[in-house]
């Protein structure tokens, strides 16, 4: 499934025009505050916006708000927990991505004050990924991980920007994972959102 | 039984004890002795007052005149609510919500009250319309405030939870579901320790006042369980209609989090 952006409209940058093909990682960088977390938080619908943004041709606001949610599934920074164990987060308290983040079994019978800011990130993700996204919206996925963590991490998004054709847009700082990951990616600059080039 | 009445100076007794604790709070730095001073002056003022004009009120017998002023009790109590939010809602929202519900549920629970169970002659008898629904007006704003106060702090300090749950594909009343109900108890656990306490630790208010009055003791328990129960049950109402709205009006048609709906006033 496709993302398309139509002159969308956020606080902090000018009006994008912007087109995320099916099973492609597009990688989005910035200086802190100008605006990249903003601009997944409005592609989710959690903030309001201006312009269109469609799914495969149907436009945000013809879709209720949670099934949006669903498909265009957004990772936030910081994944948020309100049950005290693991496993009272997932679906029928089970979840098939542990194993490929390096996640035992166990940990969904983990309390959640026992976590790392790692396992908390890594965990999020597994449990996002049982909604089955068409889209993957990911701010600093993986900011807390150790190298190994973060080979696991990227290593499962492009399986499945392969396998089930995922569009990925990803937030990240590090240069050598933008180059390393991306179909194409791009750079806020002042209020504009650029093309980055590697040079 | 004859009725002992108190003097001037039986009250002052009284009162120097609220000065005491005043000036203890003071002293302590508890930051609560002004409130204290404040809320007994008005509770001085505001009850001589209405003794003074009550008879008067009780003499009358237009319809219109008593429904005014059962308006101006809920008015003032709306106000209240607001006043007692950290968070209210801006605009006319911080007092529509509260009031109206409040209102609602006060109003039909009297009208229950007087029309059905007392039977009151005529329907609009004064005597027994103002009390009652100052006791229920009373309790149903006190868990009003106490819930919408809970509901509205705790979505702001939430916020990153309420929206984690909805970026899951959650609806906006799962997201706020347990913040709700966590208000809504906050706000009903003084009725229901009220009436669990009654008669085994504490004498209720009216019930004291009847029999200090002279009432027969039985006559009087009747009258406070009545009241205690019409009272639980308008808290009740009230407190659950005012959740869903205020709960309804934190989310936009988008279901969006919406706490710029909120002002802060401290």
């Amino acid at each position: 499934m496709s993302l398309e952006l139509r002159g969308f409209d956020i606080p902090l940058l000018q009006p994008i025009d912007l087109t995320l093909a099916d099973g492609w990682l597009v990688t989005l960088s910035g200086p802190s505050g100008a605006g990249k977390s903003l601009l997944l938080r409005a592609i989710a619908d959690l903030d309001p916006h201006q312009g269109e943004c469609l799914l495969d041709g149907q436009n945000q606001c013809s879709m209720p708000a949670p099934v949006w949610r669903r498909r265009v599934g957004l990772l936030p920074a910081e994944p948020q927990w309100w049950y005290d164990q693991v496993g009272d987060h997932f679906p029928d308290g089970k979840s098939t991505f542990l194993k490929p983040l390096g996640l035992p079994a166990e940990c969904l019978q983990w309390q959640i004050s026992r976590l790392s800011s790692g396992e908390k990130q890594r965990l999020g993700l597994a449990r996002l990924l049982e909604n089955e996204p068409r889209i993957l919206l990911l701010d600093e996925a993986t900011a807390n991980l150790d190298q190994e963590n973060r080979q696991r991490v990227e290593t499962l998004i492009h399986d499945l920007q392969k396998s089930r054709r995922l569009g990925v847009l990803w937030v990240s700082h590090d240069p050598d994972q933008r180059r390393r990951l991306s179909d194409r990616s791009l750079r806020i600059v002042q209020d504009r959102l650029e093309r980055e080039s590697w040079s | 039984m004859e009725l002992i009445r108190l003097t001037p100076w039986d009250l002052a007794i009284a009162a120097s004890l609220i000065l005491a604790l005043a000036a203890l709070s003071w002293q302590l730095r508890l930051g609560v002795g002004k409130r204290l001073l404040i809320s007994a002056t008005r509770t001085l003022v505001q009850l001589m007052l209405l003794g003074l004009v009550l008879h008067l009120i009780f003499d009358q017998s237009n319809p219109l005149f008593i429904g005014g002023l059962l308006l101006i009790m809920a008015l003032i109590a709306a106000r209240e609510i607001r006043a007692r939010q950290t968070r209210p809602f801006g605009g006319l929202w911080g007092y529509g919500i509260g009031g109206s519900t409040m209102f609602v549920s006060a109003f039909a629970l009297m009208l229950l009250a007087t029309q059905v169970i007392i039977q009151v002659d005529p329907w609009y008898n004064p005597q027994y319309l103002i009390p009652l629904f100052g006791m229920l007006l009373g309790n149903t704003m006190s868990g009003i405030a106490i819930a919408l106060d809970g509901l509205t702090r705790s979505a702001w300090r939430q916020r990153p939870v309420i929206e984690g749950r909805l970026l899951l594909g959650e609806t906006w009343q799962q997201a706020i579901g347990d913040i709700r109900q966590e208000a809504l108890r906050s706000g009903l656990i003084p009725i229901i320790n009220q009436m669990s306490i009654a008669g085994l630790v504490s004498l209720p208010g009216m019930m004291t006042g009847q029999i200090l009055a002279g009432s027969p003791p039985l006559e009087a328990a009747k009258y406070q369980i009545l009241i205690l129960l019409l009272v639980a049950a308008g808290t009740g109402f009230g407190t659950m209609g005012a959740m869903w709205l205020a709960s309804r009006r934190l989310f936009d048609e988008r279901q969006r989090l919406r706490l710029d709906r909120l002002k802060s006033t401290s």
